[in-house]
């Protein structure tokens, strides 16, 4: 779980501070929501932020008044939560060599598109356009078209 | 309230993945509170990440398995009372009031009169964000209706988030929510609609490059 670009000490830190975090905010998890996974991605990588970066994450605030709510149920709400994370883990495994590794730099390692493109020597607009590409090919599989 | 102006998938993928800087992030958050088809995007790009985690799991844990110790720690947690709704309640009457979304209150509190806001010339004041950002800047700029921003050239990216009010420039208008991503070496004119002042967010990694003599001198000193 820890290869978010840390050293083994401090990922060791951010695995059991994202387990207690887990813990802690398991009342707020909605099985109907998110599924169990993709949480506990988004808490681990808040914990990544707040401890390497020392940044702060700005979040949305679904209880904000201004929020502007969905017009129709998005194509989400009618998949089963196991469903949505089969389906991407199947497109991811099919994606290309290296769209996949951009993919996984980028939300495992936690690299900006800047540090990919010096980590794989190749241009940042390239970087960027295999991020793209398989984004797409990841919503497709969500029969997600727009 | 139609968005028509949206950030580009690269940044909203480096949103979801965390990697993108404080200060750009919060454009994104602030804008993904006027957008549902944004906050659906940020949400698929985050089961990515959930697949991606699940995969790297799988050899110690089956995903199954983190279905099972969660269930068991929400029924051990279930006698504790939900704090974070408590919280989320006492605060919300002031933000009834507010032009700011929650990621921006946040920072820079509800009531935006009351900041110190710093003159930039006789139309536009700035009130720079605190961050811990070391690669891009965060202020939130007030310019006066029916008045221009000095033409200006970029030595980097600028994000735009128009927060009340509306500003046209060359390429579009720009209305509550939609945000302007503008490259290196576009120069533009920003100019507030007549009738409400334009306040928005702006985000930069680098100084803007102004055509006009003042705001070139003045520049240095304001950090703009």
């Amino acid at each position: 779980m820890m290869k978010l670009g840390a050293s083994p000490d401090i990922a060791e830190e951010i695995t059991q501070e994202t387990f207690v975090s887990v813990w802690r905010k398991a009342q707020q998890f909605d099985q109907r929501k998110s599924s169990a996974v993709t949480w506990i991605f988004t808490i681990a990588r808040n914990q990544r932020i707040d401890r390497l970066r020392k940044e702060r994450r700005p979040a949305l605030d679904p209880n904000d008044p201004l929020l502007v709510p969905n017009k129709t149920p998005t194509p989400f709400e009618e998949l089963e939560q196991s469903s949505i994370v089969k389906n991407v883990t199947a497109s991811i495994e099919q994606l290309p060599d290296d769209q996949r590794d951009v993919v996984r730099l980028s939300f495992i390692e936690g690299l900006s598109h800047q540090e990919i493109s010096a980590r794989l020597k190749t241009p940042l607009g390239t970087i960027k356009s295999r991020l793209r590409l398989s984004f797409e090919k990841l919503r497709l599989s969500l029969g997600d078209f727009q | 309230m139609t968005i028509l102006h949206h950030p580009g998938d690269e940044l909203v993928l480096g949103y979801a993945a965390g990697s993108l800087a404080e200060s750009w992030s919060i454009a994104i958050a602030a804008h993904l509170t006027y957008c549902p088809i944004c906050r659906h995007k940020v949400e698929a790009a985050e089961h990515v990440g959930g697949s991606l985690l699940g995969g790297l799991e799988e050899e110690a844990l089956a995903p199954s398995a983190l279905d099972l110790v969660l269930s068991q720690i929400k029924g051990v947690e279930q006698e504790k009372p939900e704090q974070w709704q408590a919280s989320i309640e006492e605060s919300s009457p002031s933000k009834q009031e507010s032009i700011l979304p929650s990621a921006l209150q946040s920072y820079i509190g509800n009531d935006i009169d009351s900041l110190p806001w710093q003159r930039l010339g006789n139309d536009v004041s700035q009130y720079l964000i605190k961050t811990n950002d070391h690669e891009a800047k965060a202020r939130i700029l007030r310019i006066k209706a029916g008045r221009p921003v000095p033409s200006h050239g970029h030595r980097g990216r600028e994000l735009t988030l128009v927060l009340s009010g509306s500003f046209e420039d060359e390429f579009s208008k720009f209305r509550a929510g939609d945000l302007e991503d503008v490259a290196e070496e576009t120069v533009h004119k920003p100019i507030a609609a007549a009738g409400d002042d334009c306040i928005c967010l702006a985000v930069t990694d680098a100084p803007l490059r102004f055509k006009e003599l003042i705001p070139r001198i003045l520049q240095p000193v304001l950090n703009i």
